[in-house]
């Protein structure tokens, strides 16, 4: 697919290869290469490979009635969940906070964009800490929540709650450079011809960003998969009940359960190759217009 | 748009799946423990649940939850709704009735032999063949031993081996106060990781092979031997140890509030019945019932045992004295 179109980097390349002043030794090409990729395959391939090849140590059988378990499934079950209410919500605000940010002018802007950013700086282990403070039996809310019979910490609420603060930045982080790069020109353009704001939303910006706004989706579903730190210290680790994926695998590695334990890390890592695959299709299908004029048929994945 | 509907297909599956937990959610126990018991309660919890069944005809599901044994009773403390506790250390439980004010204060007093069913004590784990010749105590303070030892800040178990080793080297023939710091001492400068529980130091020892020595939990120590291969793996009981009562207790706060006092009462009252005391020392824990123990006595070495209340008092000055922010182990600590 992509080999047909030559798209604008392997042009560039080709040009830099042509012309003697640019042209590197081969040797250095070489060295630079094989230096990429030994590290590549030393710190990438090797270790993921690793979780497969343990995986799958004593067969299939024993891998699928790993995944089969009920306690496996139920893990997979809540973190499905815990994906399914953390991302929508940071893509509503972080379509917000992107328009908002790029598009007008308002006091404290320059704080709310570094507020985005608080969640990359903060541990995670802080992040589920915070949440402990506040809505745990001694913490702030803790006797009201008590009194009123609402569980947050401990339970499914928690896990969402410190899910939502870690993947906060990611769909906001993707969008804000792309909406700023594209300016307001469009926009002012659709309301001076009478659009109003939501019509300009939806038909405008919205379209204009739909690729970085999956892209950021993507990233942000991958990491509220995956976190561990955050939701480690919220869950309870109730087996059951309050173990998603990653704290599973923690689990069953310290039952000395190795298999059924990369069993489940391996589904964590399929699901990490299969977010680059869709990430990659993006960005492939996001660079088509360029080349092929209009956007059309089909979403891609 | 497609992306909406596999998200609210999601949505309506969890829920279903949640709302189908919460109608089962009346016949629940929930037996917030520590690390080491993971096995011996898997075996428990399914007796009892047959027991109960027969006795009064109600299913009753017992989930689980296992981790250090400070951080399990901190995170009863902030509101995980524990049915009961089953701790590695009286301490622990009291730091739940004082600080989260959820049982009473004299709750070891509500069941017998301090509310501890099944003992343990502190032995060593040594690699096949015994390389660095460990035979008590004292081969763990020589140089160029490495010992594994989890953190007693945040570790049942790790406490237990330091109060195992300070209360060896007191009641050696010239044994003082002064000379079992100094030999405590020594003992941590030869420990080269610190894991936050038991479990995280045995698999540090076992799995990643880091260490001549590990101090552990005596089940704990036959339990890894039996799981990971007893033909690499040798259990070294010391000269003397610590007798380790790992306390239970129902969390009245959260039974009474739930209903459930009846079953988690008899759950934990069945711990102490031949069919309980049997499981346990199955797994390797030392029954306290005379005639099952006299079953599984030719699986235990016979080792002198001292209890914490003859050499320090009671938990609550061990804790203070030894543990405490400040006290003889962060003094310790900070001189390595």
């Amino acid at each position: 697919m992509g080999a047909a179109v030559a798209t604008p980097w392997t042009a560039r390349a080709r040009r830099f290869e042509e012309n003697v002043a640019t042209r590197e030794p081969a040797w250095v090409k070489g060295v630079l290469i094989t230096i990429a990729l030994a590290f590549f395959g030393l710190f990438l391939l090797l270790p993921l490979m690793t979780v497969f090849a343990e995986a799958f140590r004593k067969g299939w059988q024993v891998y699928f009635a790993a995944l089969v378990e009920p306690d496996a499934l139920s893990a997979i079950a809540l973190t499905l969940l815990v994906a399914a209410i953390a991302v929508p919500l940071n893509l509503v605000f972080g379509v917000a906070a992107a328009w908002a940010i790029a598009k007008f002018d308002f006091r404290g802007k320059q704080l709310l964009t570094t507020l985005i950013d608080l969640p990359f700086s903060v541990s995670p282990v802080i992040a589920g800490l915070m949440f402990v403070l506040l809505f745990g039996m001694q913490g702030w809310f803790g006797p009201w929540l008590m009194a009123h019979d609402v569980k947050i910490i401990f339970a499914v609420p928690g896990l969402v709650l410190a899910t939502i603060f870690v993947t906060f930045p990611f769909v906001a982080r993707e969008l804000i450079p792309l909406m700023e790069a594209q300016g307001r020109e469009e926009e002012e353009a659709a309301i001076v011809l009478g659009a109003s704001g939501w019509q300009t939303f939806w038909r405008v910006t919205l379209p204009n960003v739909k690729w970085g706004l999956l892209y950021g989706v993507i990233l942000c579903n991958a990491r509220a998969m995956g976190e561990f730190g955050a939701v480690s210290v919220v869950s309870g680790h109730i087996r059951g009940r309050t173990n998603t994926l990653p704290l599973q695998v923690e689990i069953l590695y310290n039952e000395y359960n190795f298999a059924a334990a990369f069993a489940v890390a391996s589904l964590l890592a399929l699901l990490a190759l299969l977010t680059l695959v869709i990430k990659s299709l993006v960005e492939w299908r996001g660079r088509q217009p360029l080349n092929a004029g209009e956007e059309s048929q089909g979403v891609p994945a | 748009m497609k992306i909406i509907h596999l998200t609210r297909t999601l949505l309506v599956l969890a829920l279903t799946v949640g709302a189908s937990s919460a109608t089962l959610a009346q016949a629940t126990l929930l037996n917030v423990s520590y690390d080491p018991t993971r096995e011996l309660y898997q075996d428990f919890n399914a007796a009892f649940a047959k027991y109960w069944k027969d006795q009064s005809g109600e299913t009753v599901t017992i989930q689980q939850s296992h981790g250090g044994s400070g951080k399990q009773a901190r995170s009863v403390i902030d509101g995980l709704e524990a049915d009961v506790v089953t701790l590695a250390l009286a301490y622990d439980i009291d730091a739940i009735a004082e600080k989260g004010k959820l049982i009473p204060q004299d709750w070891q007093k509500r069941l017998p032999n301090n509310s501890s069913p099944y003992t343990s004590t502190i032995v060593f784990l040594v690699r096949k063949g015994n390389p660095k010749g460990i035979k008590d105590w004292d081969d763990l303070v020589k140089p160029g031993v490495s010992v594994v030892t989890p953190n007693p800040k945040t570790s049942g178990g790790a406490r237990w081996n330091y109060l195992a080793a300070w209360g060896y080297a007191l009641k050696k023939p010239d044994g003082d106060e002064a000379k079992a710091r100094e030999f405590v001492g020594r003992l941590y400068k030869n420990v080269p990781v610190l894991d936050s529980g038991a479990r995280g130091s045995t698999t540090t020892f076992v799995e990643r092979g880091i260490g001549d020595v590990l101090i552990a939990w005596e089940n704990e120590a036959y339990l890894a031997r039996k799981e990971l291969g007893p033909d690499q793996f040798e259990i070294v009981t010391p000269s003397l140890s610590i007798l380790a009562e790992p306390p239970v207790t129902v969390v009245d706060r959260v039974v009474d509030k739930k209903g459930a006092r009846k079953v988690a009462e008899a759950y934990l009252e069945y711990l102490y019945s031949p069919e309980g005391q049997n499981i346990a020392g199955k797994n390797f824990y030392r029954p306290r019932d005379p005639q099952i123990a006299a079953q599984y006595a030719g699986r235990f070495a016979k080792v002198t045992l001292f209890t914490i209340d003859e050499v320090f008092g009671g938990w609550q000055k061990a804790q203070k004295t030894h543990f405490d922010d400040g006290g003889v182990y962060d003094q310790i600590a900070v001189q390595h």
